[in-house]
C-alpha cells in the first residue's frame, strides 16, 4: 500500500522542480541552437534564456511567472495500490497543487471560464486536470506534472487522407507561423503533432507528444521517426527564430503520436511547448521509495500497442 | 555564434523616465531599469478606464512605467510577500485602453509581451511620447524577478485577485528588455516580420492545395469551402 501522504509530498516536490529546473534535454538543446544561430537578436534571445535558467535554479525561483496550467499525469502499474484508493489519489494531487501554488509560488492562473473566479489555488471544476494510463506487470505508480503555457501555439484541422504529407507540410507551416510571429508561441519549441484518432484524442496525443517526449526522443516506428525529423528542418527553415525575429531557431524537437482514426479523414493537431517545458516526473514505488526524473517516459510499447491482447 | 553583446548597444536608467533617456532609445536596443514600476492589465484598466476609480498611486510622479505583467507571487496572511518569477503578459490585448490610460497615467514606457501594432504605436505611442518595452524570450521570469528589490504596494489584490492586481515595486538592474518602438513609432517586431515574409511563399511553392480550403483561406462566409 502507497500511503497518501507519500503521493501528496511527491506530487508536490515534482511541482516544485517543475516551476524551476529546466529539464536538462531542453536545456542543451537552446545552447545547441545558440551556436548556429545567425541571427544576432535571435542569438541575444537565447542566451538571455539560457541566463535565466541558471537564474532560476540558483535562486529557487520559477524560470517563467506564467506557470502555465499546472497538471498532472498518472500512469500506475497494474499491481500499485494506493492507499484510499485512486478517490484518495485525486485528492492528493489537488491538495499538492493547491499548496504549491502558495508555497513555491506559482501563479492562480484557474479561473472560472465565465466569471474569472480565481480561488488563488489553481484547483476548480475540473482542474488540475489528470490523465490516467497504465503499465502491466509493476507495482509503482508515476506521476508526471507539466506546467504548459496556454494561450498559443496550439491548432487543430481536420486533414483528408488525399492531402497527404503535403497538407500535414501546410498545416505545420500555417501553425508555426502563425503562432511564431512577435514569439507568441516562445519558441524555440518542442513542437508536438497529433495525427489521427477522434478529434478530442488527435488533441490528447499531439500535447502528449510536446510535453512528454524529451528532446532526441524518436519514434519507434522509422517511417515516423524521419518523418519528425523532416518536420522539423521544415520548421527551422522558415527564417524565423524566438520572439518572432529572423532566425533559424523554431524547433528545439519534434514529435508525432498517431492513433488509428476514421478511413475518410487525417485529423491532425499541432501543440508547441515553449521556451519554458516544464516537467517532472517521480515514480513512487510500492514502498514509498521517491525516484526523481525529467522523463516521463509516458509512451510506452503497451500504450501504443495496436493489438488485441497484450504481450510483451 | 555571434557575439552579441558588443553589437547591440546597452543602456541602463532610472525611473521615471526622462524625455531624454527616451529619445536616445533605438529600436532592438536592450534596456536596463532602476527605480519603481507597477503593473496593470484588463483589470486595472477596467476599473480605472470603465468604471472611473482613482489611480491609487501618485502617476507619474512616482513611476511612468507600466508593466504589463501577472507576478508569479503570493501575499502571506501577515501581509508581507513572496515574489518568484514576473513575466509580462501578451500586451496587444490592451490596445483599446492604451490611449486613455497614458492620458491618466502619464506613463511614457510600457514593458510587455510581444509588442503592439504599428498603428497603435503611430496613433497612440507616438502622440503620447511613449516607447515599447518588450520583455526578452519571453520566459525570463527568474532574471526579472531577481531585479525586484521590494513589493512597495499591491492595490486591488481582494477585488481582482492576485494576478489582476496593480503590483508597485522597486526594481535594480531590471531587465534586460529590447525596445520595440521608438519615439518615432517604428517597430521591431515589424520590421522582422517583414523581412520573414518576404520568405514565405516558397515554403508553400512545392507543397500541392489542400482537399478542402477553410476559413482563412477566404474570409468571405458565403464561399463553399470544397
Ligand atoms: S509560453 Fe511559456 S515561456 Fe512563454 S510566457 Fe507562457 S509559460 Fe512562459
Amino acid at each position: 500500500m502507497i500511503p497518501y501522504d507519500c503521493i501528496e509530498q511527491a506530487a508536490f516536490n515534482i511541482m516544485e522542480r517543475a516551476a524551476i529546473d529546466i529539464p536538462e534535454d531542453y536545456r542543451q538543446s537552446i545552447v545547441e541552437l545558440a551556436d548556429t544561430e545567425q541571427s544576432e537578436l535571435s542569438c541575444f534571445v537565447l542566451k538571455t534564456m539560457i541566463e535565466n535558467y541558471g537564474a532560476a535554479t540558483a535562486d529557487r525561483r520559477p524560470m517563467c511567472a506564467d506557470t502555465g496550467l499546472p497538471r498532472y499525469y498518472v500512469k500506475v502499474g497494474n499491481d500499485a495500490r494506493p492507499e484510499g484508493g485512486f478517490i484518495a489519489l485525486e485528492k492528493a494531487l489537488r491538495s499538492a497543487t493547491a499548496r504549491a501554488t502558495h508555497d513555491i509560488p506559482l501563479r492562480p492562473n484557474r479561473v472560472h471560464p465565465l466569471w474569472r473566479t480565481d480561488l488563488n489555488n489553481n484547483v476548480g471544476i475540473n482542474a488540475p486536470e489528470i490523465d490516467w494510463s497504465f503499465e502491466p506487470d509493476v507495482d509503482w505508480i508515476d506521476l508526471t506534472t507539466v506546467h504548459k503555457g496556454g494561450l498559443f501555439g496550439t491548432d487543430y484541422r481536420m486533414l483528408f487522407p488525399g492531402d497527404g504529407i503535403d497538407g500535414i507540410k501546410r498545416f505545420l507551416l500555417d501553425a508555426l507561423i502563425a503562432f511564431g510571429k512577435r514569439g507568441l508561441a516562445c519558441q524555440p519549441a518542442i513542437v508536438g503533432v497529433g495525427l489521427g484518432g477522434s478529434k478530442d484524442a488527435c488533441m490528447v496525443l499531439g500535447k502528449q507528444a510536446a510535453c512528454l517526449r524529451i528532446v532526441g526522443d524518436r519514434h519507434p516506428d522509422p517511417k515516423i521517426a524521419k518523418l519528425e525529423m523532416e518536420l522539423k528542418d521544415l520548421g527551422n527553415s522558415i527564417g524565423m527564430g524566438p520572439m518572432g525575429f529572423v532566425g533559424s531557431s523554431m524547433v528545439a524537437d519534434l514529435h508525432i503520436e498517431v492513433g488509428y482514426t476514421h478511413t475518410g479523414g487525417m485529423p491532425m493537431s499541432v501543440h508547441t511547448f515553449c521556451l519554458a517545458s516544464r516537467r517532472a516526473t517521480v515514480r513512487i514505488h510500492a514502498d514509498g521509495h521517491l525516484e526523481y526524473r525529467t522523463d516521463p517516459q509516458w509512451f510506452s510499447k503497451y500504450s501504443r500497442r495496436e493489438t488485441v491482447e497484450w504481450s510483451q | 555564434m555571434v557575439a552579441v553583446d558588443q553589437r547591440l548597444q546597452q543602456v541602463r536608467f532610472k525611473v521615471p523616465a526622462t524625455p531624454e533617456d527616451i529619445a536616445t532609445l533605438k529600436i532592438g536596443s536592450i534596456v536596463y531599469l532602476d527605480g519603481v514600476i507597477y503593473t496593470g492589465r484588463e483589470g486595472v484598466y477596467n476599473r480605472v478606464i470603465e468604471q472611473g476609480e482613482r489611480i491609487p498611486l501618485e502617476l507619474p510622479a512616482v513611476s511612468n512605467v507600466n508593466f504589463h505583467c501577472s507576478p508569479a507571487a503570493a501575499i502571506e496572511p501577515d501581509g508581507s510577500y513572496n515574489v518568484g518569477g514576473v513575466t509580462a503578459t501578451a500586451s496587444f490585448r490592451f490596445s483599446k485602453w492604451m490611449g486613455k490610460w497614458f492620458e491618466l497615467s502619464g506613463a511614457k514606457i510600457i514593458i510587455g509581451k510581444g509588442g503592439m501594432s504599428g498603428q497603435d504605436y503611430r496613433d497612440l505611442f507616438v502622440p503620447a511620447g511613449a516607447i515599447y518595452l518588450t520583455t526578452v524570450g519571453y520566459g525570463t521570469g527568474a532574471l526579472l524577478g531577481r531585479g525586484i528589490k521590494r513589493v512597495i504596494d499591491v492595490f486591488w489584490a481582494e477585488e481582482l485577485g492576485n494576478a489582476q492586481a496593480m503590483w508597485v515595486f522597486e526594481v535594480q538592474n531590471f531587465g534586460p528588455f529590447l525596445v520595440d518602438s521608438d519615439l518615432e513609432g517604428n517597430s521591431l517586431f515589424e520590421q522582422q516580420g517583414q523581412l520573414i515574409n518576404a520568405n514565405l511563399e516558397s515554403l508553400y511553392a512545392d507543397l500541392k492545395p489542400p482537399a478542402l480550403s477553410r476559413f482563412g483561406e477566404t474570409d468571405n462566409r458565403k464561399d463553399e469551402l470544397i
